[in-house]
Protein backbone atom coordinates (compact mmCIF):
# COMPACT_ATOMS: atom_id res chain seq x y z
CA UNK A 1 0.00 0.00 0.00
CA UNK A 2 1.17 3.41 -1.02
CA UNK A 3 0.77 6.21 1.51
CA UNK A 4 1.59 9.40 0.16
CA UNK A 5 0.76 12.81 1.68
CA UNK A 6 -1.17 14.12 4.70
CA UNK A 7 -1.31 10.54 6.46
CA UNK A 8 -4.12 10.50 8.90
CA UNK A 9 -3.18 8.35 11.23
CA UNK A 10 -0.28 10.72 11.66
CA UNK A 11 -2.23 13.86 11.96
CA UNK A 12 -4.55 12.38 14.46
CA UNK A 13 -1.18 11.38 16.57
CA UNK A 14 0.16 14.87 16.01
CA UNK A 15 -2.52 16.80 17.32
CA UNK A 16 -4.75 14.72 19.55
CA UNK A 17 -8.05 15.53 17.92
CA UNK A 18 -10.04 12.05 17.55
CA UNK A 19 -10.92 10.81 14.07
CA UNK A 20 -14.22 11.07 13.30
CA UNK A 21 -14.30 7.54 11.63
CA UNK A 22 -10.93 4.91 12.75
CA UNK A 23 -11.20 1.41 10.84
CA UNK A 24 -8.76 -0.88 12.09
CA UNK A 25 -7.84 -3.80 10.02
CA UNK A 26 -11.64 -4.65 9.35
CA UNK A 27 -12.47 -7.84 7.59
CA UNK A 28 -15.89 -8.73 6.07
CA UNK A 29 -17.22 -12.19 5.04
CA UNK A 30 -20.51 -13.30 3.62
CA UNK A 31 -20.31 -16.80 4.12
CA UNK A 32 -17.24 -17.79 2.76
CA UNK A 33 -16.79 -15.01 0.28
CA UNK A 34 -13.98 -12.35 1.51
CA UNK A 35 -15.07 -9.06 0.30
CA UNK A 36 -13.08 -6.81 2.54
CA UNK A 37 -9.57 -7.93 3.70
CA UNK A 38 -7.82 -6.09 6.32
CA UNK A 39 -9.09 -2.05 5.62
CA UNK A 40 -7.41 0.47 7.42
CA UNK A 41 -8.73 4.27 7.17
CA UNK A 42 -9.08 7.46 9.50
CA UNK A 43 -11.35 10.18 8.56
CA UNK A 44 -10.25 13.30 10.33
CA UNK A 45 -13.14 15.18 11.25
CA UNK A 46 -14.63 18.26 8.96
CA UNK A 47 -13.01 16.47 6.32
CA UNK A 48 -14.12 14.54 3.17
CA UNK A 49 -12.94 11.14 1.95
CA UNK A 50 -13.41 10.02 -1.44
CA UNK A 51 -13.56 5.71 -1.89
CA UNK A 52 -12.91 5.07 -5.41
CA UNK A 53 -13.12 1.84 -6.87
CA UNK A 54 -14.07 -0.87 -9.38
CA UNK A 55 -17.64 -2.36 -8.84
CA UNK A 56 -17.27 -5.48 -6.54
CA UNK A 57 -14.30 -4.10 -4.87
CA UNK A 58 -15.93 -3.32 -1.61
CA UNK A 59 -16.59 -0.03 -0.87
CA UNK A 60 -20.29 -0.20 -0.54
CA UNK A 61 -19.73 -3.15 2.03
CA UNK A 62 -17.09 -0.81 4.09
CA UNK A 63 -19.83 2.04 4.42
CA UNK A 64 -22.19 0.20 5.10
CA UNK A 65 -19.95 -1.42 8.04
CA UNK A 66 -19.40 1.87 9.23
CA UNK A 67 -22.95 2.19 9.42
CA UNK A 68 -23.74 -1.15 10.87
CA UNK A 69 -26.12 -2.26 8.27
CA UNK A 70 -23.85 -5.22 8.18
CA UNK A 71 -21.84 -6.66 11.17
CA UNK A 72 -17.91 -6.93 11.33
CA UNK A 73 -16.24 -10.18 10.58
CA UNK A 74 -13.21 -8.72 11.73
CA UNK A 75 -11.26 -5.58 13.00
CA UNK A 76 -12.77 -2.92 14.62
CA UNK A 77 -14.09 0.67 13.42
CA UNK A 78 -14.32 3.50 15.50
CA UNK A 79 -17.00 6.41 15.14
CA UNK A 80 -16.00 9.48 17.86
CA UNK A 81 -13.34 7.26 19.13
CA UNK A 82 -15.74 4.85 20.04
CA UNK A 83 -15.86 1.37 19.03
CA UNK A 84 -19.04 0.64 17.14
CA UNK A 85 -21.47 -2.43 17.39
CA UNK A 86 -19.61 -4.12 20.52
CA UNK A 87 -18.00 -3.26 24.10
CA UNK A 88 -15.56 -5.25 25.86
CA UNK A 89 -17.02 -6.98 29.11
CA UNK A 90 -15.06 -9.32 31.74
CA UNK A 91 -16.05 -12.70 31.85
CA UNK A 92 -14.28 -14.66 34.38
CA UNK A 93 -11.69 -12.59 34.51
CA UNK A 94 -11.26 -12.39 30.28
CA UNK A 95 -12.41 -9.49 28.25
CA UNK A 96 -14.40 -10.89 25.46
CA UNK A 97 -16.53 -8.88 22.82
CA UNK A 98 -20.50 -8.24 23.91
CA UNK A 99 -22.85 -7.45 21.14
CA UNK A 100 -24.54 -4.20 21.65
CA UNK A 101 -28.38 -4.21 21.72
CA UNK A 102 -31.19 -2.70 19.30
CA UNK A 103 -31.48 0.67 21.80
CA UNK A 104 -27.08 1.40 22.12
CA UNK A 105 -26.55 0.53 18.25
CA UNK A 106 -29.58 2.95 16.89
CA UNK A 107 -27.67 5.92 19.43
CA UNK A 108 -24.25 5.46 17.68
CA UNK A 109 -26.39 5.27 14.21
CA UNK A 110 -27.85 8.74 15.44
CA UNK A 111 -24.32 10.35 14.89
CA UNK A 112 -24.22 9.07 11.01
CA UNK A 113 -25.93 10.12 8.22
CA UNK A 114 -26.53 8.12 5.16
CA UNK A 115 -27.51 8.34 1.59
CA UNK A 116 -28.43 5.30 -0.86
CA UNK A 117 -27.64 5.29 -4.42
CA UNK A 118 -31.48 4.39 -4.90
CA UNK A 119 -32.61 7.39 -2.76
CA UNK A 120 -34.96 4.53 -0.72
CA UNK A 121 -37.32 7.53 0.23
CA UNK A 122 -40.53 6.07 2.09
CA UNK A 123 -42.91 6.36 -1.16
CA UNK A 124 -45.79 6.64 1.33
CA UNK A 125 -45.10 10.19 2.48
CA UNK A 126 -44.81 13.85 1.10
CA UNK A 127 -41.78 15.36 0.98
CA UNK A 128 -41.85 16.80 4.37
CA UNK A 129 -43.14 13.92 6.15
CA UNK A 130 -39.85 11.76 4.75
CA UNK A 131 -37.88 14.33 6.35
CA UNK A 132 -40.15 15.36 9.51
CA UNK A 133 -40.23 11.11 10.06
CA UNK A 134 -36.85 10.36 12.50
CA UNK A 135 -37.17 13.55 13.95
CA UNK A 136 -40.18 12.98 15.14
CA UNK A 137 -40.36 9.57 16.16
CA UNK A 138 -36.70 8.78 17.25
CA UNK A 139 -35.53 12.32 18.35
CA UNK A 140 -38.91 12.64 19.57
CA UNK A 141 -39.23 16.28 18.80
CA UNK A 142 -42.43 17.80 18.71
CA UNK A 143 -44.08 18.33 15.55
CA UNK A 144 -44.10 22.01 15.40
CA UNK A 145 -39.98 22.14 15.81
CA UNK A 146 -39.75 19.04 13.22
CA UNK A 147 -41.75 20.84 10.76
CA UNK A 148 -39.78 24.39 11.14
CA UNK A 149 -36.66 22.22 10.65
CA UNK A 150 -37.49 20.16 8.18
CA UNK A 151 -38.45 22.90 5.58
CA UNK A 152 -34.90 24.23 6.94
CA UNK A 153 -33.42 21.19 5.50
CA UNK A 154 -35.45 20.71 2.49
CA UNK A 155 -34.32 24.75 1.48
CA UNK A 156 -30.97 24.24 2.33
CA UNK A 157 -30.65 21.25 -0.43
CA UNK A 158 -33.31 23.40 -2.72
CA UNK A 159 -35.98 21.37 -1.99
CA UNK A 160 -38.38 23.74 -0.45
CA UNK A 161 -40.68 24.00 -2.80
CA UNK A 162 -41.73 20.54 -2.61
CA UNK A 163 -43.25 19.82 0.52
CA UNK A 164 -46.29 18.10 -0.29
CA UNK A 165 -44.96 16.12 -3.35
CA UNK A 166 -44.40 12.47 -2.92
CA UNK A 167 -41.03 10.73 -3.63
CA UNK A 168 -42.90 9.11 -6.86
CA UNK A 169 -43.51 12.79 -8.83
CA UNK A 170 -39.73 13.75 -8.01
CA UNK A 171 -37.34 13.50 -10.85
CA UNK A 172 -34.36 11.58 -9.37
CA UNK A 173 -32.24 14.26 -8.54
CA UNK A 174 -35.18 15.79 -6.42
CA UNK A 175 -35.65 12.50 -4.53
CA UNK A 176 -31.60 12.36 -3.97
CA UNK A 177 -31.61 15.74 -2.64
CA UNK A 178 -34.56 15.16 -0.39
CA UNK A 179 -33.03 11.99 1.27
CA UNK A 180 -29.85 13.85 1.80
CA UNK A 181 -32.09 16.73 3.57
CA UNK A 182 -33.56 13.51 5.50
CA UNK A 183 -29.92 12.56 6.91
CA UNK A 184 -29.37 15.91 7.57
CA UNK A 185 -32.08 16.57 9.53
CA UNK A 186 -31.00 14.09 12.04
CA UNK A 187 -27.96 16.39 12.50
CA UNK A 188 -25.35 13.59 12.44
CA UNK A 189 -21.88 14.67 12.83
CA UNK A 190 -20.52 12.44 9.86
CA UNK A 191 -22.33 11.51 6.38
CA UNK A 192 -21.83 8.62 4.90
CA UNK A 193 -22.93 8.89 0.56
CA UNK A 194 -23.34 5.54 -0.86
CA UNK A 195 -22.59 5.87 -4.89
CA UNK A 196 -25.30 9.16 -4.61
CA UNK A 197 -25.56 10.07 -8.55
CA UNK A 198 -25.36 6.79 -9.88
CA UNK A 199 -28.88 5.98 -10.50
CA UNK A 200 -29.20 9.47 -11.92
CA UNK A 201 -29.51 10.40 -15.43
CA UNK A 202 -26.61 12.37 -16.62
CA UNK A 203 -27.94 15.94 -16.46
CA UNK A 204 -29.43 15.46 -12.78
CA UNK A 205 -25.68 14.58 -11.43
CA UNK A 206 -25.04 17.86 -10.91
CA UNK A 207 -27.94 19.11 -8.79
CA UNK A 208 -27.08 16.45 -6.14
CA UNK A 209 -23.56 17.03 -6.47
CA UNK A 210 -23.63 20.58 -6.15
CA UNK A 211 -25.53 20.34 -2.58
CA UNK A 212 -23.05 17.46 -1.37
CA UNK A 213 -20.38 20.48 -2.27
CA UNK A 214 -21.73 23.15 -0.36
CA UNK A 215 -22.09 20.30 2.35
CA UNK A 216 -18.24 20.08 2.73
CA UNK A 217 -17.93 23.30 2.25
CA UNK A 218 -19.56 23.71 5.63
CA UNK A 219 -17.50 21.56 7.19
CA UNK A 220 -19.51 18.27 6.81
CA UNK A 221 -17.76 15.34 7.80
CA UNK A 222 -18.08 13.25 4.54
CA UNK A 223 -17.12 9.82 3.33
CA UNK A 224 -18.78 9.61 -0.61
CA UNK A 225 -18.02 6.47 -2.66
CA UNK A 226 -18.73 7.35 -6.20
CA UNK A 227 -17.32 7.68 -9.36
CA UNK A 228 -17.25 10.86 -10.08
CA UNK A 229 -13.85 11.56 -10.37
CA UNK A 230 -14.29 15.05 -10.75
CA UNK A 231 -16.30 16.29 -7.76
CA UNK A 232 -13.24 13.89 -6.05
CA UNK A 233 -10.36 15.83 -7.39
CA UNK A 234 -12.60 19.46 -6.71
CA UNK A 235 -13.92 18.51 -2.96
CA UNK A 236 -11.87 15.48 -1.00
CA UNK A 237 -9.32 15.97 1.45
CA UNK A 238 -8.45 12.48 0.99
CA UNK A 239 -8.79 9.94 -2.34
CA UNK A 240 -8.75 6.06 -0.87
CA UNK A 241 -8.43 3.65 -4.11
CA UNK A 242 -10.05 0.17 -3.20
CA UNK A 243 -9.61 -3.32 -5.04
CA UNK A 244 -10.20 -6.90 -4.35
CA UNK A 245 -10.99 -5.54 -0.77
CA UNK A 246 -7.87 -3.64 0.06
CA UNK A 247 -6.93 -0.36 -0.09
CA UNK A 248 -4.53 0.22 -3.01
CA UNK A 249 -3.37 3.80 -2.43
CA UNK A 250 -4.73 6.66 -0.61
CA UNK A 251 -3.67 10.20 -0.25
CA UNK A 252 -4.57 13.60 -1.19
CA UNK A 253 -6.55 14.85 -4.50
CA UNK A 254 -3.34 14.90 -5.98
CA UNK A 255 -2.99 11.36 -6.44
CA UNK A 256 -5.51 11.16 -9.29
CA UNK A 257 -3.30 13.24 -11.47
CA UNK A 258 -0.30 11.05 -10.34
CA UNK A 259 -1.31 7.69 -9.15
CA UNK A 260 1.75 5.22 -8.48
CA UNK A 261 0.09 1.98 -8.26
CA UNK A 262 -0.64 0.49 -11.56
CA UNK A 263 -3.72 -0.63 -10.64
CA UNK A 264 -4.79 3.10 -10.18
CA UNK A 265 -3.68 3.95 -13.17
CA UNK A 266 -5.51 1.44 -14.62
CA UNK A 267 -8.86 2.45 -13.23
CA UNK A 268 -8.62 5.99 -13.79
CA UNK A 269 -7.90 6.01 -17.55
CA UNK A 270 -11.07 3.98 -17.46
CA UNK A 271 -13.36 6.21 -15.89
CA UNK A 272 -11.78 9.23 -17.15
CA UNK B 1 -64.83 7.12 -37.54
CA UNK B 2 -65.21 10.54 -38.56
CA UNK B 3 -67.07 11.99 -35.42
CA UNK B 4 -64.96 10.75 -32.81
CA UNK B 5 -63.72 13.39 -30.78
CA UNK B 6 -60.06 13.04 -29.78
CA UNK B 7 -57.78 14.95 -27.22
CA UNK B 8 -55.66 15.22 -30.22
CA UNK B 9 -57.90 17.53 -32.29
CA UNK B 10 -56.79 20.75 -31.25
CA UNK B 11 -53.16 20.07 -32.70
CA UNK B 12 -51.80 20.44 -35.90
CA UNK B 13 -51.18 17.84 -37.51
CA UNK B 14 -50.57 17.76 -41.44
CA UNK B 15 -52.09 15.01 -43.21
CA UNK B 16 -53.90 13.62 -40.30
CA UNK B 17 -55.60 9.97 -40.68
CA UNK B 18 -59.05 9.41 -40.78
CA UNK B 19 -59.30 5.59 -42.28
CA UNK B 20 -61.96 2.92 -41.62
CA UNK B 21 -61.45 0.75 -39.22
CA UNK B 22 -61.53 -3.08 -39.84
CA UNK B 23 -64.90 -4.69 -40.11
CA UNK B 24 -65.79 -7.43 -37.68
CA UNK B 25 -68.77 -9.41 -37.54
CA UNK B 26 -67.89 -11.38 -35.15
CA UNK B 27 -68.29 -9.45 -32.57
CA UNK B 28 -71.63 -8.40 -33.46
CA UNK B 29 -72.90 -11.31 -33.42
CA UNK B 30 -71.20 -12.37 -29.98
CA UNK B 31 -72.85 -9.47 -28.65
CA UNK B 32 -76.44 -9.75 -29.65
CA UNK B 33 -76.73 -13.77 -29.11
CA UNK B 34 -75.77 -12.90 -25.40
CA UNK B 35 -77.92 -10.03 -24.97
CA UNK B 36 -80.87 -11.75 -26.04
CA UNK B 37 -80.00 -14.67 -23.41
CA UNK B 38 -79.37 -11.95 -20.91
CA UNK B 39 -82.92 -10.14 -21.70
CA UNK B 40 -84.34 -14.36 -21.77
CA UNK B 41 -83.46 -14.74 -18.48
CA UNK B 42 -84.84 -11.55 -16.89
CA UNK B 43 -87.99 -11.84 -18.89
CA UNK B 44 -87.85 -15.65 -17.24
CA UNK B 45 -87.61 -14.24 -13.88
CA UNK B 46 -90.05 -11.96 -13.60
CA UNK B 47 -92.90 -14.34 -15.34
CA UNK B 48 -91.80 -17.56 -13.41
CA UNK B 49 -94.49 -17.35 -10.44
CA UNK B 50 -92.61 -20.08 -8.74
CA UNK B 51 -89.87 -16.77 -7.55
CA UNK B 52 -93.17 -15.62 -6.04
CA UNK B 53 -91.79 -11.72 -5.75
CA UNK B 54 -94.86 -10.76 -3.88
CA UNK B 55 -93.60 -13.58 -0.97
CA UNK B 56 -90.20 -11.93 -1.78
CA UNK B 57 -91.59 -8.43 -0.94
CA UNK B 58 -93.54 -8.85 2.71
CA UNK B 59 -90.22 -11.11 3.98
CA UNK B 60 -87.79 -8.48 2.67
CA UNK B 61 -88.13 -6.24 5.67
CA UNK B 62 -89.36 -8.71 7.92
CA UNK B 63 -87.70 -8.05 11.55
CA UNK B 64 -86.09 -11.36 11.79
CA UNK B 65 -84.22 -10.84 8.73
CA UNK B 66 -83.18 -7.14 9.58
CA UNK B 67 -81.63 -8.92 12.92
CA UNK B 68 -80.08 -11.32 11.05
CA UNK B 69 -78.49 -8.60 8.60
CA UNK B 70 -77.18 -7.06 12.37
CA UNK B 71 -75.85 -10.16 13.42
CA UNK B 72 -74.61 -11.14 10.43
CA UNK B 73 -72.90 -7.85 10.05
CA UNK B 74 -71.21 -8.52 13.66
CA UNK B 75 -69.85 -11.69 13.21
CA UNK B 76 -67.86 -10.55 10.39
CA UNK B 77 -66.20 -7.38 11.30
CA UNK B 78 -65.77 -8.65 14.76
CA UNK B 79 -63.92 -11.60 13.41
CA UNK B 80 -62.09 -10.19 10.57
CA UNK B 81 -60.90 -7.55 13.18
CA UNK B 82 -59.68 -10.26 15.18
CA UNK B 83 -58.29 -12.29 12.34
CA UNK B 84 -55.94 -9.21 11.10
CA UNK B 85 -54.91 -8.42 14.15
CA UNK B 86 -53.89 -11.96 14.96
CA UNK B 87 -52.53 -12.56 11.34
CA UNK B 88 -50.49 -9.31 11.37
CA UNK B 89 -48.66 -11.04 14.73
CA UNK B 90 -48.70 -14.41 13.17
CA UNK B 91 -47.18 -12.85 9.53
CA UNK B 92 -44.55 -11.41 12.07
CA UNK B 93 -44.06 -14.62 14.03
CA UNK B 94 -43.21 -16.50 10.94
CA UNK B 95 -40.56 -14.01 9.98
CA UNK B 96 -39.11 -13.65 13.49
CA UNK B 97 -35.55 -14.66 14.22
CA UNK B 98 -36.77 -16.76 17.08
CA UNK B 99 -37.31 -20.28 15.82
CA UNK B 100 -40.20 -21.04 18.83
CA UNK B 101 -42.31 -17.93 17.46
CA UNK B 102 -41.81 -19.50 13.48
CA UNK B 103 -42.54 -22.65 14.57
CA UNK B 104 -45.34 -21.93 16.69
CA UNK B 105 -47.03 -19.47 13.73
CA UNK B 106 -46.47 -22.36 11.40
CA UNK B 107 -48.15 -24.79 13.05
CA UNK B 108 -51.34 -22.68 13.33
CA UNK B 109 -51.52 -22.21 9.97
CA UNK B 110 -50.94 -25.43 9.32
CA UNK B 111 -53.74 -26.31 11.63
CA UNK B 112 -56.41 -23.90 10.69
CA UNK B 113 -55.74 -23.97 6.92
CA UNK B 114 -55.63 -27.82 6.74
CA UNK B 115 -59.17 -28.33 8.41
CA UNK B 116 -62.58 -27.32 7.17
CA UNK B 117 -64.05 -24.41 9.10
CA UNK B 118 -67.57 -26.38 9.08
CA UNK B 119 -65.24 -28.94 11.65
CA UNK B 120 -64.17 -26.24 13.71
CA UNK B 121 -67.09 -24.12 14.70
CA UNK B 122 -68.54 -27.92 15.41
CA UNK B 123 -65.42 -28.05 17.16
CA UNK B 124 -65.52 -24.35 18.94
CA UNK B 125 -69.28 -25.28 19.86
CA UNK B 126 -68.29 -28.23 21.94
CA UNK B 127 -65.52 -26.46 23.88
CA UNK B 128 -66.78 -26.47 27.35
CA UNK B 129 -67.64 -30.48 26.60
CA UNK B 130 -63.36 -30.55 25.95
CA UNK B 131 -62.37 -28.25 28.33
CA UNK B 132 -65.19 -27.55 31.20
CA UNK B 133 -63.55 -24.73 33.54
CA UNK B 134 -61.55 -21.96 32.09
CA UNK B 135 -59.15 -20.45 35.47
CA UNK B 136 -55.91 -18.86 36.06
CA UNK B 137 -53.49 -20.85 38.30
CA UNK B 138 -50.12 -22.42 37.98
CA UNK B 139 -49.36 -24.82 34.91
CA UNK B 140 -49.13 -28.00 35.22
CA UNK B 141 -50.36 -28.07 38.63
CA UNK B 142 -53.70 -28.41 39.84
CA UNK B 143 -53.40 -25.24 41.78
CA UNK B 144 -55.77 -22.83 40.40
CA UNK B 145 -56.39 -19.37 41.91
CA UNK B 146 -59.75 -18.49 40.21
CA UNK B 147 -61.48 -20.05 37.42
CA UNK B 148 -65.29 -20.09 35.17
CA UNK B 149 -67.59 -22.28 33.53
CA UNK B 150 -66.36 -22.38 30.25
CA UNK B 151 -69.73 -22.49 28.55
CA UNK B 152 -70.41 -18.88 30.62
CA UNK B 153 -67.80 -17.53 29.09
CA UNK B 154 -67.89 -19.49 25.48
CA UNK B 155 -70.93 -18.63 24.24
CA UNK B 156 -72.58 -19.42 20.78
CA UNK B 157 -72.05 -16.16 19.23
CA UNK B 158 -68.47 -16.04 20.88
CA UNK B 159 -67.54 -19.66 19.99
CA UNK B 160 -68.71 -18.45 16.24
CA UNK B 161 -66.58 -15.61 16.06
CA UNK B 162 -63.58 -17.23 17.70
CA UNK B 163 -63.88 -19.95 15.10
CA UNK B 164 -64.29 -18.18 12.16
CA UNK B 165 -61.55 -14.95 13.46
CA UNK B 166 -58.99 -18.24 14.12
CA UNK B 167 -59.83 -19.69 10.63
CA UNK B 168 -59.52 -16.27 8.63
CA UNK B 169 -56.80 -15.32 10.81
CA UNK B 170 -54.45 -18.39 9.17
CA UNK B 171 -55.25 -17.32 5.43
CA UNK B 172 -54.83 -13.81 5.88
CA UNK B 173 -51.44 -14.35 7.68
CA UNK B 174 -49.97 -15.62 4.17
CA UNK B 175 -51.60 -12.43 2.41
CA UNK B 176 -49.63 -10.11 5.00
CA UNK B 177 -46.58 -12.10 4.93
CA UNK B 178 -46.87 -11.80 0.93
CA UNK B 179 -47.07 -8.04 1.91
CA UNK B 180 -44.55 -7.68 4.04
CA UNK B 181 -41.74 -9.64 1.67
CA UNK B 182 -42.95 -7.24 -1.47
CA UNK B 183 -42.07 -4.09 0.61
CA UNK B 184 -37.85 -3.44 -0.53
CA UNK B 185 -35.23 -3.95 1.99
CA UNK B 186 -34.05 -0.50 1.20
CA UNK B 187 -36.90 1.05 3.10
CA UNK B 188 -35.86 -0.85 6.53
CA UNK B 189 -32.11 0.17 5.89
CA UNK B 190 -33.11 3.64 4.86
CA UNK B 191 -35.33 3.37 8.11
CA UNK B 192 -32.34 1.89 10.67
CA UNK B 193 -30.16 4.10 9.31
CA UNK B 194 -31.88 7.15 10.66
CA UNK B 195 -32.11 5.48 14.08
CA UNK B 196 -35.20 3.67 13.97
CA UNK B 197 -35.92 0.79 15.65
CA UNK B 198 -36.99 -2.35 14.38
CA UNK B 199 -40.70 -2.07 15.81
CA UNK B 200 -41.08 1.45 14.66
CA UNK B 201 -39.68 0.57 11.18
CA UNK B 202 -42.45 -2.27 11.24
CA UNK B 203 -45.18 0.33 12.09
CA UNK B 204 -44.24 3.28 10.25
CA UNK B 205 -42.28 2.12 7.52
CA UNK B 206 -42.99 -1.66 6.41
CA UNK B 207 -46.63 -1.90 7.32
CA UNK B 208 -48.54 0.88 5.88
CA UNK B 209 -46.57 -0.13 2.28
CA UNK B 210 -47.34 -3.52 2.71
CA UNK B 211 -51.16 -2.32 3.22
CA UNK B 212 -51.19 -1.61 -0.23
CA UNK B 213 -50.90 -4.85 -0.93
CA UNK B 214 -52.55 -6.73 1.44
CA UNK B 215 -55.90 -4.29 1.15
CA UNK B 216 -56.97 -5.91 -2.44
CA UNK B 217 -57.11 -9.32 -0.84
CA UNK B 218 -58.32 -8.47 2.20
CA UNK B 219 -61.30 -7.12 0.91
CA UNK B 220 -62.28 -10.26 -1.21
CA UNK B 221 -61.62 -11.95 2.07
CA UNK B 222 -64.01 -9.94 3.99
CA UNK B 223 -66.59 -10.28 1.18
CA UNK B 224 -65.77 -14.28 1.65
CA UNK B 225 -66.06 -13.99 5.88
CA UNK B 226 -69.58 -11.99 5.34
CA UNK B 227 -71.07 -15.87 3.41
CA UNK B 228 -68.79 -18.09 5.63
CA UNK B 229 -71.13 -16.48 8.68
CA UNK B 230 -73.75 -18.48 7.03
CA UNK B 231 -71.87 -21.83 8.90
CA UNK B 232 -72.12 -20.76 11.90
CA UNK B 233 -75.53 -22.91 12.59
CA UNK B 234 -72.67 -25.86 12.76
CA UNK B 235 -71.88 -24.07 16.38
CA UNK B 236 -74.96 -23.74 16.45
CA UNK B 237 -75.64 -20.12 16.18
CA UNK B 238 -79.10 -19.25 15.18
CA UNK B 239 -79.61 -16.30 15.55
CA UNK B 240 -77.46 -14.85 11.19
CA UNK B 241 -79.18 -13.87 8.06
CA UNK B 242 -79.55 -17.61 6.34
CA UNK B 243 -80.56 -18.81 9.63
CA UNK B 244 -83.25 -16.61 9.96
CA UNK B 245 -84.33 -16.63 6.04
CA UNK B 246 -84.43 -20.41 6.25
CA UNK B 247 -86.09 -20.58 9.58
CA UNK B 248 -89.14 -18.37 7.81
CA UNK B 249 -88.89 -20.51 4.71
CA UNK B 250 -89.46 -23.37 6.88
CA UNK B 251 -92.75 -21.84 8.66
CA UNK B 252 -94.24 -21.00 5.57
CA UNK B 253 -93.03 -23.96 3.26
CA UNK B 254 -91.57 -21.24 0.37
CA UNK B 255 -88.00 -22.01 0.08
CA UNK B 256 -87.40 -19.99 -2.78
CA UNK B 257 -88.60 -16.75 -2.01
CA UNK B 258 -86.58 -16.56 0.96
CA UNK B 259 -83.32 -17.92 -0.33
CA UNK B 260 -83.98 -14.87 -2.77
CA UNK B 261 -84.40 -12.81 0.48
CA UNK B 262 -80.90 -13.52 1.73
CA UNK B 263 -79.13 -13.44 -1.67
CA UNK B 264 -80.88 -10.11 -1.89
CA UNK B 265 -79.33 -9.14 1.11
CA UNK B 266 -75.81 -10.60 0.94
CA UNK B 267 -75.39 -8.75 -2.45
CA UNK B 268 -76.12 -5.71 -1.02
CA UNK B 269 -73.88 -5.74 1.63
CA UNK B 270 -71.27 -7.17 -0.81
CA UNK B 271 -71.73 -4.10 -2.93
CA UNK B 272 -71.70 -1.57 0.40
CA UNK B 273 -68.17 -3.59 1.07
CA UNK B 274 -66.49 -3.43 -2.21
CA UNK B 275 -67.09 0.52 -1.67
CA UNK B 276 -65.06 0.67 1.46
CA UNK B 277 -62.69 -1.53 -0.25
CA UNK B 278 -61.69 0.41 -2.80
CA UNK B 279 -61.36 3.87 -0.58
CA UNK B 280 -59.23 1.78 1.32
CA UNK B 281 -57.17 0.89 -1.66
CA UNK B 282 -57.13 4.52 -2.62
CA UNK B 283 -56.17 5.81 0.97
CA UNK B 284 -53.26 3.35 0.96
CA UNK B 285 -51.83 3.88 -2.17
CA UNK B 286 -51.11 7.77 -1.23
CA UNK B 287 -47.80 8.38 -3.48
CA UNK B 288 -48.60 5.37 -5.36
CA UNK B 289 -51.29 7.54 -7.71
CA UNK B 290 -49.32 6.92 -10.96
CA UNK B 291 -48.62 3.15 -10.87
CA UNK B 292 -52.26 1.56 -10.73
CA UNK B 293 -52.13 -1.88 -8.65
CA UNK B 294 -53.32 -4.92 -10.76
CA UNK B 295 -52.48 -3.64 -14.46
CA UNK B 296 -51.39 -5.87 -16.55
CA UNK B 297 -48.44 -6.13 -19.10
CA UNK B 298 -45.27 -3.58 -17.35
CA UNK B 299 -45.04 -1.83 -14.67
CA UNK B 300 -42.59 1.04 -13.41
CA UNK B 301 -40.66 -0.40 -10.34
CA UNK B 302 -41.73 1.00 -6.67
CA UNK B 303 -39.56 4.17 -6.23
CA UNK B 304 -36.90 1.86 -4.00
CA UNK B 305 -36.78 -0.53 -6.59
CA UNK B 306 -35.49 1.91 -9.53
CA UNK B 307 -33.18 0.25 -11.87
CA UNK B 308 -32.01 3.58 -13.15
CA UNK B 309 -33.79 6.98 -14.16
CA UNK B 310 -34.87 6.44 -17.27
CA UNK B 311 -36.91 3.20 -16.72
CA UNK B 312 -39.30 5.33 -14.58
CA UNK B 313 -40.09 8.51 -16.97
CA UNK B 314 -40.32 10.19 -13.57
CA UNK B 315 -39.16 13.50 -15.97
CA UNK B 316 -42.92 13.14 -18.40
CA UNK B 317 -44.50 12.96 -15.23
CA UNK B 318 -43.09 16.07 -13.48
CA UNK B 319 -43.62 17.88 -16.40
CA UNK B 320 -47.28 16.81 -16.59
CA UNK B 321 -47.57 17.45 -13.05
CA UNK B 322 -45.96 20.90 -13.44
CA UNK B 323 -48.11 21.72 -16.67
CA UNK B 324 -51.14 20.77 -14.69
CA UNK B 325 -50.27 23.50 -11.85
CA UNK B 326 -49.27 26.40 -14.41
CA UNK B 327 -52.05 25.70 -16.45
Amino acid sequence: MKNTANSNDYVAAQTGVTPAVQAKGVHKAFGSLHVLKGIDLTVMPGTVTVILGPSGSGKSTFLRLINQLETLTGGEIDVDGEMIGYKWVDKNGQRVLQTLDDKQIAAQRAKLGMVFQRFNLFPHMTTLENVMEAPVHVAHKSKAEAREEAIKELQRVGMGERLDYYPMQLSGGQQQRVAIARALAMHPDIMLFDEPTSALDPELVGEVLNVMRSLAKAGMTMICVTHEIGFAREVADQIVFMDGGVVVEKGGPEIIDNPTEPRFKDFLNHVL
Amino acid sequence: MATNKNESDGLNIPNRINALPVKRIGPVVAGVIVALLAAMLVYGMIVNPNFEWPVVWKYLFNENVLAGIGWTLWITVLSMVIAIVLAIILAIMRKSINPVLRGVSWFFIWFFRGTPVYTQLVFWGLISVLVPKLGLGIPFTSVTFWSVDTQDVITAFRAAVIGLALNEAAYLSEIVRAGLEAVDPGQAEAAEALGMRRSLIMRRIILPQAMRIIIPPTGNETIGMLKTTSLVLAVPFTLDLQFATNAIANRIYKPIPLLIVACFWYLLITSILMVIQSRLEKHFGKGFDARPIGTKGKQPPLPGKTEGEPKDDIQKQNQATMAGLTA
